[in-house]
């Protein structure tokens, strides 16, 4: 299980909580479980979301792997100028 | 992309300074930009905008404008492919109004026809019969419940039931407890800012020239910082396959953020379709400014608390932006970097975005960040004054370091806000000596930087030299960073290198050239080609000798036996393994394409001296220096004028510039006579002092610089104007009626 830590305005669609725990070893499989568990958060990740991994930003990047004691951070879609 | 940690090397070609590849063009005049470029045939096009801040079109009547002779192709927005996807929707819409006019110089149609006198007589022919709406531009009025409607159903799933349907998203940050925090506070600080919306002041205007066949293929040729994004954006808006649409980009003069997108781009193309003769546009200034991105607007509160001896306890901050007449994101990036230079326990930031009758908001250099930081700055400054603590040393009391969880929620890698700190306090600027009615201010800046789609080919040529095609405009001088880096890595002189920006045909996909991206991201993928070549000249090399290819090594710009056991050669030169390239298998390349992972944080801190006239409000600046970690340099002097533009972006955006909306929802001042940018004569000179902590995701430690250095102006500015003149500003920018109202408030 991963831990993902969800920022608060996304918190009331998991019911408050944050971290929550996923069953994943990879970003897609991360963001799939995410939107099947809190159907609430799969507008937003539709959108488009960013993934920190142990202090690092990754934007797209499914097969990403994730281990068990990883930090995870969901985040908003980046963009810059 | 993985973690790169090849070990730091001696380097030879990165970190020099070579000329510049585009100079002699550039100073020549021979360069060609937006507006430069013709066809055989070419019409001219102009565009009829809305004089309204928000009204409904009843009716567009175009038939005596297409009667006119030498008229051939007008279009409204009927013109173009409807959208499923609400973000090209919103595009299209802003290129073209669909139903209503959101903004004043909002596009409704458009004309092309032999001339530019011609296609300007015709808008005047054209009726467009509108119903006025209310109106508002402002941010806090616009969130009000009785405001008027800017669009209705934009409101995402995040915003709290309850508010005005011009609040499209709301987002919201941090950690800890800060009522916890706020007791713990020896004092506590309250206050809120605006900041106006500013425009990025590019000095070339919007420009393309479009040429579509009878067999619907097309050819686009515009300034762009991004000729993939156009082309997809493009392609959806005139319903086109991508492949038939070759889009090239020109010189760039200017973008910062503003030429991430399209505005004219699509218009060209439906013109180009109906008339079919090639279509030029170009954009004047007044249409710039009515009509391509400003930056979001934005009021904000900032509470702090901190202890007597300098430690901050809590931050909080409630961030509301308006990105124009569209939603907008841009709030959700200035809510994370807004305490990003502070380790704290307790922290929390809201932010909200609400629709205004304004243009659509483009990027501008580290959107949202500048705001939110300018907010947090200035309070953080306020304590020190109120605490009688040195402005530095809190904040290095306080600074965020390897290991600290940041405000927005990861936990920071190597990162080098400590060390451009302890390079500010090191300094002599900052212990020099003010005189009476000066100021000092100080602030620390922060951006994300971001990777992303790259895609690059290195050709080996028989003649011993070598070519690099990428493919995103060069903004700032990536065309020599990025042939540095093929130079070090084939260890081969700079000059042997050419550098090319490919069109859409020629490349795979490269994300815009944007989030300081393309020396980190290109480079990258340019080692990675370059390792490619050298693994297939290896090869060769190998084959010549009759050894295996793992018995060869490249050092120096050669092929080698890895040792006494794989046979006595001398070393094969790249040049010389070209000449024979054709004998042993054919033409030499390398590529690669990725995603581009590992950017590395960048953090930068900003010292300013100001001198405040108290009888005209006008503020000089007399001393400014930038510190900026860069992970490492690849061409300093490019680094170095990043740093400086930015700097001077941000004092011209702290001291003057902004969009001045009249009553009636117009823009008062659509050109640079009444839109003031610093000019040289405004500036001193800005020293730079590059920091190099490496980052670890690149194998030469490269971070990105171009957004970071116009975080910190803005507080750093205000801080020393407030100190200047013993009152708190709190609001951008500090024209001189702003500075004298303050004054007489005392």
């Amino acid at each position: 299980m991963v831990a993902v830590t969800i920022w608060g305005s996304l918190r009331r669609f998991t019911d408050g909580k944050s971290p929550v725990d996923v069953d994943a070893t990879n970003f897609k499989e991360l963001l799939d479980r995410l939107s099947e568990e809190y159907p609430g958060l799969k507008p937003q990740i539709e959108r488009g979301v960013s993934l920190a991994l142990d202090g690092r930003i990754y934007r797209e990047a499914w097969f990403t792997k994730i281990g068990p004691d990883s930090e995870v951070i969901l985040m908003p879609y980046m963009a810059g100028g | 992309m993985a973690l790169d940690n090849t070990p730091k090397r001696v380097f030879k070609v990165v970190g020099t300074r070579p000329p510049r590849p585009d100079g002699i063009d550039k100073v020549t005049g021979r360069a060609l930009y937006g507006a430069d470029v013709s066809a055989p045939g070419m019409l001219t096009a102009h565009i009829l905008r809305s004089p309204h801040a928000h009204a409904e079109i009843v009716s567009i009547d175009t038939s005596a404008a297409e009667a006119l002779s030498g008229v051939k192709a007008v279009v409204t927005a009927k013109d173009f492919a409807p959208q499923d996807d609400d973000f090209l929707m919103d595009v299209l819409d802003n290129c073209m109004a669909r139903d209503k006019v959101l903004y004043d110089g909002h596009a409704v149609v458009a004309v092309a026809a032999t001339n530019s006198a011609i296609a300007k007589a015709a808008l005047k022919l054209i009726k467009v019969t509108y119903k006025a709406l209310p109106h508002v531009t402002d941010v806090d009025a616009a969130m009000t419940l009785d405001a008027p409607v800017v669009q209705e159903g934009r409101s995402l799933e995040t915003v709290p039931e309850g508010m005005s349907q011009n609040v499209t998203s709301h987002c919201e940050f941090g950690h800890g407890d800060l009522d916890a925090g706020f007791q713990k506070a020896d004092v506590v600080v309250e206050r809120s800012f605006t900041t106006a919306a500013t425009h990025q002041g590019y000095i070339e205007p919007h420009a393309c020239l479009a040429s579509m066949t009878a067999d619907g293929k097309a050819d686009l040729w515009c300034c762009t910082q991004g000729q993939y994004n156009v082309r997809d954006l493009c392609s959806a808006a005139l319903g086109m396959e991508g492949s038939q649409l070759r889009v090239t980009a020109s010189e760039i003069g200017g973008g910062f953020g503003g030429k991430t997108t399209v505005f004219i781009e699509p218009v060209a193309l439906a013109l180009s379709r109906k008339a079919g003769r090639p279509v030029k546009i170009v954009m004047s200034r007044d249409e710039v400014f009515r009509a391509t991105g400003p930056t979001v607007s934005s009021s904000i509160d900032v509470k702090i608390g901190m202890t007597r001896d300098g430690r901050i306890t809590a931050g909080e901050a409630h961030l509301r932006y308006s990105g124009g007449a569209f939603p907008c994101g841009t709030v959700d990036m200035g809510a994370q970097a807004a305490f990003a230079a502070y380790d704290l326990q307790a922290v929390r930031t809201l932010g909200y975005n609400a629709l205004t009758n304004r243009p659509k908001e483009a990027a501008y250099r580290a959107p949202g960040a500048p705001q939110a930081i300018y907010a947090v700055e200035s309070v953080v400054d306020e304590l020190c004054q109120q605490l009688g603590l040195d402005p530095l040393e809190v904040r290095l009391k306080n600074a965020a370091r390897k290991g600290t969880r940041s405000s927005y929620g990861p936990t920071f890698e190597d990162i080098g806000l400590v060390a451009t700190l302890e390079a500010a306090k090191a300094h002599p600027h900052y212990s020099a000596p003010l005189a009476e009615g000066q100021g000092r201010g100080l602030s620390a800046g922060f951006w994300f930087n971001f990777g992303g789609n790259t895609c690059v080919t290195l050709n080996v040529n028989t003649d011993g030299t070598v070519g690099v095609t990428e493919g995103n405009p060069d903004i700032g001088g990536s065309r020599a960073a990025i042939s540095q880096m093929a130079a070090e890595e084939l260890g081969i002189p700079y000059d042997k290198i050419r550098t090319i920006i490919a069109d859409t045909s020629a490349l795979g996909h490269n994300d815009v050239t944007d989030g300081s991206r393309v020396t980190f991201s290109v480079g990258l993928a340019t080692i990675k080609a370059a390792q490619d070549a050298i693994a297939k000249m290896c090869s060769r090399a190998a084959q010549i000798w009759g050894i295996d290819e793992e018995a060869v090594v490249w050092k120096d710009g050669a092929a080698e036996p890895a040792g006494p056991n794989a046979g006595k050669f001398p070393p094969m030169s790249l040049a010389e393994i070209a000449a024979v390239s054709f004998n042993t298998g054919g033409p030499i390349a390398g590529h690669h394409e990725f995603n581009a992972d590992g950017a590395g944080v960048s953090f930068g801190v900003h010292l300013v001296d100001v001198e405040v006239d108290k009888e005209t409000g006008a503020t000089k600046v007399l001393r400014y220096t930038v510190f900026q970690d860069a992970g490492k340099a690849v061409h300093p002097s490019y680094v170095e004028g990043q740093m400086q533009g930015g700097a001077v972006q941000g004092i011209g955006w702290a001291l003057n510039e902004e969009y001045i909306y009249g009553e009636d929802g117009r823009l008062q001042n659509p050109g640079f006579l009444d839109y003031r940018v610093p000019v040289a004569s405004d500036l001193p000179p800005i020293e730079t002092v590059i920091l190099e902590i490496p980052n670890p995701g690149h194998p030469y430690g490269v971070r990105g610089v171009g957004e970071t250095p116009i975080v910190p102006p803005l507080a750093a500015l205000s801080n020393a104007v407030s100190r200047a003149i013993g009152t708190r500003m709190s609001s951008l920018p500090m024209s001189p009626p702003r500075i004298l109202k303050a004054l007489s408030k005392g």
